[in-house]
């Protein structure tokens, strides 16, 4: 048993790159933990309720894109207040989202997706 | 009596016949029948150009800047990756079948303002694999919709317009003035005129048409609106002007017209 110390070392090292997603998580501490949901100031509600917007407001705009775009549609009716509102990312949604560093990119890159709305649509500019 | 043999096939032959001469018979009905089912939409927005009134270089100009701004169409000088909306032909390219060596010389030696024709029988529509550009039923329009274009580029070689452009390069690097309410494209898509759908949803015409509007002498140069509806300003037009179109032989059913 002469290798001893070596075999242990190897394993150590095995270990350590085998579990690199996890200690790597626990020292990048801060972009481990995901961000805080920020609420425009001066809106009251959203289109729909909270949790919905959460998980679902990507099939939202799916939905709206595809109404607008294909079928000419131009009001969605909230499901959960019954208001009407225009289908569109840049006038409805950013009216009160208006910042897209805000409430678009963190949660993106923390969530690791990358949407290309951006790559054709443009922000407002700014008042 | 019992059947014989030879008489089963003999019979089981005839109804083997009947049916082989019978079955495209309802093949053919049923095409018929699909052929039928009434595709023409419920109206058809058209365009129609004076050309006498287009010579005036400041007409077509005023026409390809409103659009082209407005819809952030980038500026690319190399033909080969150029992208435009609207923009000028000279006659014998635009009217090739038209264009002999007497036709009148304002004709000859003015170029043409063209644009896509929103055609009635769409060739770019039927061999869309994904079904990005379709014929609006409501109104008739050749619709885009880049959200679902793959960029292979099958319309392009299908429309006899060229109407169509492709954007090889990422378009943001070559617009100068980009506006914020109207997307731009990316690499790999096609583009082409929509007639401003985004604003006859708001019920205002095409940007071409109220930018020459706007043109002191070009009254009447342009006229947008419903080609099927008989009391429509440009179908009053259409009966009382002669007017021709781009390659009507292709049967494509283009719905610009040039008053000549």
């Amino acid at each position: 048993m002469r290798d001893r110390t070596t075999i242990a070392a190897g394993l150590i090292v095995f270990a350590a790159l085998a579990l690199f997603p996890v200690w790597w998580n626990i020292v990048s501490a801060g972009s481990g933990s995901p961000p805080e949901l920020e609420i425009p100031a001066g809106a009251k509600r959203c289109v729909e309720d909270k949790a919905f917007m959460t998980a679902r407001h990507m099939e939202l705009l799916d939905r709206w894109r595809d109404e607008v775009v294909r079928q000419g549609k131009s009001t969605y009716t909230s499901v959960s207040t019954g208001e009407t509102y225009e289908m569109s990312l840049t006038k409805t949604c950013m009216e009160c989202h208006p910042d897209r560093d805000a409430f678009c990119d963190r949660c993106h890159a923390y969530a690791g997706v990358h949407p290309y709305c951006w790559d054709c649509h443009m922000e407002p500019k700014g008042d | 009596m019992g059947e014989t043999r030879r008489g089963f096939l003999k019979k089981a032959g005839y109804a083997a016949l009947g049916l082989g001469c019978g079955l495209p018979l309802f093949g053919a009905a049923a095409l018929g029948e699909r052929r039928a089912r009434p595709r023409t939409p419920a109206k058809q927005l058209g365009l129609v150009i004076d050309v006498r009134k287009c010579m005036d270089g400041r007409v077509a100009r005023a026409a390809i800047e409103a659009c082209h701004s407005e819809h952030n169409v980038p500026f690319i000088s190399d033909p080969l990756e150029e992208v435009k909306w609207v923009w000028t032909e000279p006659f014998e390219r635009a009217f090739p079948d038209q264009a002999h060596g007497r036709a009148p010389e304002f004709l000859r030696e003015n170029p043409v303002l063209v644009l896509c024709n929103h055609c009635s029988d769409p060739p770019c529509v039927r061999v869309c694999p994904t079904k990005a550009t379709w014929k609006r039923r409501s109104d008739g329009v050749v619709m885009m919709d880049m959200h679902r274009c793959i960029g292979c580029r099958y319309c392009m070689a299908a429309c006899p317009y060229g109407a169509r452009s492709f954007n090889w390069r990422d378009p943001r690097a070559h617009l100068t003035d980009v506006r914020a309410e109207y997307p731009t494209r990316t690499a790999g898509v096609v583009e082409k005129c929509t007639f401003c759908d985004e604003r006859l949803r708001e019920g205002r015409e095409p940007a071409c048409v109220e930018a020459v509007r706007c043109v002191p002498g070009a009254d009447g140069a342009m006229t947008f609106g419903d080609v099927s509806d008989p009391e429509s300003e440009a179908s009053r037009l259409l009966r009382a002007k002669f007017t021709i179109c781009r390659r009507v032989e292709l049967g494509t059913g283009p719905n610009v017209f040039y008053i000549v």
